[in-house]
């Protein structure tokens, strides 16, 4: 099946090069069927892909080690699902599923508006098609998925421990769909330029869509990369300013950016080339993001040595930012704005103002991020940039951001009067200078920053909850329903207003969540033996006694042993909760030279986090086991183990290790060593995936699709037609 | 003023300040961000000064201490060692033969690491293990 | 390669190629709609037209508009409403009946 699956790679890349030359003539020559032909070019690939990728799947989830990839990143022992993910923790298995994912969303878009954007569509088709052959080739010429093994192994490597955890499974998938979604606006941008389509609703209409599912999908993936980096590694932190994380914070700054703007363009003809100008950025953005992961261009966490896809990829950049600058360069012309910006206290400049804090956040982390290859091209040595610096310019800009946010849904667009300034300014003013008051009295004003952080989300607060309560008020006047009722159908008829002021929120309660858990936490490193206690953050943290355990396979085979330990946290004498923080040593699998005991401790360790969260804090806890008293048994039993070797039968000598382990594993409890701990308490931790999810609540809201609308034409004069289709319940179209 | 006077001064205006902000940038990044070296580039390295240094943990090296870590970082390619002291939680991926990333100063004949700086990198997935078979 | 393998080849190749050339068998068929496509960019911006309409109207109920103010939009806005009705008749003169959006 390996070969099936690479003739249906082959043959995707054959129809991507046919779609591309079909799509360009039929548009070129004025005949749709040539057209039609390149679409279903791309219903043609994505069948073929899926055709591919279940393959692969389908070997995974066998354990088919004659494919040279399930060997190297699966084993018989990793649990379904996580060898179904395994699929894509291999550099192709990632590429094909970035393929997989793009043809699926292309061919959705592209059958969803194939009677519409009649004049772009052909040459966003060609777009497209030309990424999936970008793929396609990498696929089929560079990195494989369907190599075979030179030796079938009996029992693969095993999916790495660190990414057995259900957050990290999705991550991959949800990144990739945000990148390969914002393809597709860059797309329809293409064609949009070439066609001078620009300016057109429909173009505005569908574009706006595509990116909002492409910023919904892609802030899924970066907040679930956090929330692993959190509960499941051993640092305690969620974000580190690594060149990946910010490589997928970029498309996704531009991405806000650009659904801001084009509500700008949407209702007043303005910023047209911005508009364009940002949504291609952010397609580049994107190919970026996916480039950098496999480059090795820069230092990461995630970045590795030089690959083989490094120079493909930044031909391919260097491609897409030339073609992109000559394309918006020829059609300036058809990008005049249509109007001007009437006041600088009016919506559009709050949006204006807007665009550009997020572009310079933007910038800087691009700055911050790329700026060992910028020192380097200075001064000849590589400089490397860290958090603080991050931190400084991005701080100030992200209240900025907050504050901005609260003034936009209240402030009237075209020209704000100082009397409805104070209609619609004083309550949230007063909310936010009373919030500030109140923290400040707590003891807030000790971290300016996060006391400016907290003042600007209760303004947002205030002014959007301000929105609804008004909003529930005209509706209940002219329907007369109950307070709920005019909630839900105020929402339902304003999807992407109050699912836009649902996302304002969202964000402000996720930065105060941010600034309170940066600036107010305690952390401590310590080193305790059984019976010690600490106080970290007012909270008294007991290492009470500690604990280990052999964990098995559902097949009986040895997974790992682990060492952990049962904290008492108590706060004023009163017991809050009880941590259990362990550390899990997998057997090294590379058989040759270790000792049947220490491999053990040669192969991948994992952490388990002792979290409690709450709404007010997070008791947040990891250790590590100090395991040198442990080694001359451990290395005695690897020479009992090395010199018994061929004497015992193989049911004998599972046996006498699990016996041997077991005696390891109760040593430590009965004698144990002292264990090094990390103990962090921060405030709102919880507040920041609260605030996400209402953020996607929001997203989901506003990108909800209005139900089909069926008109009845009527002879009527115009205005009272208009007035007639403005009456009829179901306007509520994205 | 004509408009297509006035559009040309806002550019000229715009393009100042964007040149200004970028040279007020590549200073303060200058100023703030520390050297990437490997060890061999730590032979000339000047005390106290702060390195971003990447390498491969030199195996067998690593001992556990009371606080943390002392270990070897390799060159990448090569074999020039330079001995690290790293108080502070170790990662998790942190073992022999992986590639590493930590700030460190020089302190005497050792480098201290700076906490919390210690950085390792995932195992590779995207190079030649692969092959790598029994 | 094994003939299982290669039946599969040839049975998506051909189907493929089906795929693909069906729009082709009826040539020169269609030239594009121009008028359809008119017609769809006009609607597009009768939709956000009357958005617009409506947002306008909630801002004044809401407090962000002054009554005055909103008159003098509403009354600009539904004259362009209006302009984009008369276009789309043009367009497409009524036969009465059901009109689905597309």
């Amino acid at each position: 099946m390996a070969t099936v699956g690479r003739a249906l790679l082959i043959l995707a890349l054959a129809v991507a090069a046919y779609g591309i030359f079909a799509s360009i003539y039929g548009a070129r020559s004025g005949r749709p069927d040539w057209v039609v032909s390149g679409r279903r070019a791309v219903y043609a690939i994505a069948a073929l892909v899926t055709g591919a990728f279940a393959i692969l799947e389908v070997a995974f989830l066998r354990s088919d080690f004659t494919f040279a990839t399930v060997a190297a990143h699966s084993s018989t022992t990793t649990p379904t699902f996580y060898r179904a993910a395994a699929a894509w923790s291999s550099q192709e298995g990632s590429l094909l599923l970035w393929l997989w994912l793009l043809s699926l969303w292309a061919s959705l878009v592209l059958f969803l508006t194939r009677r519409t954007l009649r004049r772009v569509a052909p040459y966003a088709t060609a777009v497209l098609l030309g990424f999936a052959a970008f793929f396609t080739g990498l696929l089929v010429f560079l990195e494989t998925p369907f190599g075979l093994s030179a030796v079938v192994p009996l029992e693969g490597n095993g999916l790495n421990p660190l990414l057995r955890h259900p957050s990290m499974t999705i991550h991959p998938p949800m990144l990739y769909s945000g990148y390969t979604l914002f393809a597709i606006p860059f797309a329809f941008a293409v064609g949009a330029l070439i066609t001078r389509q620009v300016g057109a609703a429909d173009w505005i209409r569908s574009t706006r869509r595509f990116a909002l599912a492409a910023w919904f999908f892609l802030g899924i993936g970066i907040l679930l990369g956090a929330r692993w980096s959190y509960a499941e590694l051993g640092w305690g932190g969620y974000w580190a300013w690594d060149p990946v994380e910010n490589a997928s914070l970029l498309p996704w700054l531009t991405g806000t950016a650009f659904l801001h703007s084009l509500m700008l363009q949407e209702k007043r003809g303005m910023l047209k080339i911005w508009n364009v100008s940002l949504v291609l950025a952010t397609g580049i953005l994107a190919v970026l993001g996916t480039f950098l992961v496999r480059s090795g261009i820069l230092d990461s966490i995630h970045a590795f040595g030089a690959s083989t896809l490094g120079v493909p990829f930044v031909i391919l950049i260097g491609l897409l930012v030339a073609s992109s600058i000559g394309l918006v360069v020829w059609r300036r012309e058809a990008l005049r704005s249509e109007n001007k910006l009437d006041s600088p206290l009016s919506r559009e400049a709050i949006f204006l103002a807007n665009n550009l804090v997020l572009v310079a956040m933007a910038f800087i982390v691009f700055w911050g991020t790329f700026w060992p290859l910028i020192a380097e091209a200075i001064t000849g040595t590589r400089r490397a940039l860290g958090p603080p610096w991050f931190d400084r310019y991005t701080v100030p800009l992200a209240i900025v951001l907050v504050l901005l946010s609260g003034i936009g849904p209240v402030i009237a667009w075209r020209r704000a009067t100082p009397s409805n300034a104070r209609r619609n300014f004083l309550v949230p003013g007063l909310v936010a200078l009373g919030a500030g008051a109140l923290l400040a009295a707590f003891g807030a004003a000790d971290k300016p920053l996060a006391l400016a952080m907290f003042v600007c989300g209760a303004f947002v607060v205030g002014s959007v909850g301000q929105e609804f309560w008004r909003g529930v008020g005209v509706r209940r006047a002219m329907t007369g329903q109950g307070p709920l009722g005019a909630l839900v159908s105020l929402v339902a008829r304003n999807r992407r207003r109050y699912g836009g002021y649902l996302v304002h929120v969202g964000m402000a309660v996720l930065f105060i969540g941010v600034a309170a858990s940066t600036a107010f936490n305690a952390a401590r490193d310590i080193r305790m033996a059984p019976g010690q206690s600490v106080r970290v953050g007012g909270y008294d943290f007991t290492y009470v006694k500690p604990t280990s355990a052999i964990s098995t396979t559902s097949s009986g085979e040895l997974e790992k042993i682990s060492f952990g330990a049962v904290v008492d946290v108590r706060r004023d004498g009163t017991k809050i909760t009880t941590l259990r923080p362990e550390r899990g040593y997998f057997p090294s699998l590379d058989g040759e030279g270790l000792g049947a005991i220490g491999r053990f401790f040669e192969g991948e360790a994992t952490s388990e986090i002792g979290l409690k969260a709450g709404m007010r804090r997070d008791l947040w806890t990891a250790m590590t086991p100090d395991i040198r008293g442990l080694l001359p048994t451990i290395r005695e039993g690897d020479r009992v183990f090395k010199a018994a070797g061929g004497k015992l039968s193989p049911e004998v000598q599972a046996r006498a290790l699990g016996a041997a382990l077991t005696g390891l594993v109760n040593r430590y409890v009965t004698d144990p060593p002292p264990a090094t701990f990390r103990i962090i308490t921060s405030p709102l931790v919880t507040w920041i995936w609260l605030g996400a999810i209402v953020v996607f609540i929001g997203a989901l809201i506003a990108m909800w699709p209005g139900g089909d609308a069926a008109r009845r034409r009527v002879r009527a004069g115009y205005a009272a037609r208009v007035a007639q289709d403005l009456a009829r319940e179901d306007l509520a179209r994205v | 003023m004509p408009p297509a006077r006035k559009r040309k001064i806002r550019l000229i205006v715009a393009l100042s300040a964007a040149v200004l902000l970028a040279c007020a940038l590549v200073v303060t990044s200058l100023g703030a961000s520390s050297e990437a070296v490997t060890p061999s580039d730590l032979a000339t390295a000047r005390a106290g000064v702060a390195y971003q240094l990447t390498g491969k943990v030199q195996a067998g090296s690593v001992r556990a201490t009371d606080s943390g870590v002392d270990f070897r970082v390799r060159d990448r390619n090569g074999t020039t060692t330079v001995p690290v002291t790293y108080s502070g939680a170790v990662p998790d991926p942190f073992r022999d033969g992986r590639e590493v990333i930590v700030t460190v100063r020089k302190q005497r004949d050792t480098f201290v690491g700076e906490p919390n700086s210690l950085i390792t990198k995932c195992p590779s997935k995207f190079t030649e293990d692969a092959t790598r078979r029994s | 390669m094994e003939v299982g393998s290669l039946l599969i080849i040839v049975v998506v190749l051909c189907a493929v190629v089906a795929l693909l050339y069906g729009p082709l068998r009826t040539r020169g068929a269609a030239v594009r709609d121009e008028s359809a496509d008119r017609i769809a960019e006009l609607e597009a911006r009768k939709e956000a037209k009357y958005r617009e309409i409506r947002d306008a109207e909630m801002d004044m109920r809401t407090g962000k508009l002054s009554d005055q103010d909103f008159r003098i939009l509403d009354r600009q806005l539904r004259a362009e409403a209006m302009e984009i009705l008369r276009a789309l008749d043009e367009e497409a003169p009524d036969a009465g009946g059901d009109h689905r959006l597309g």
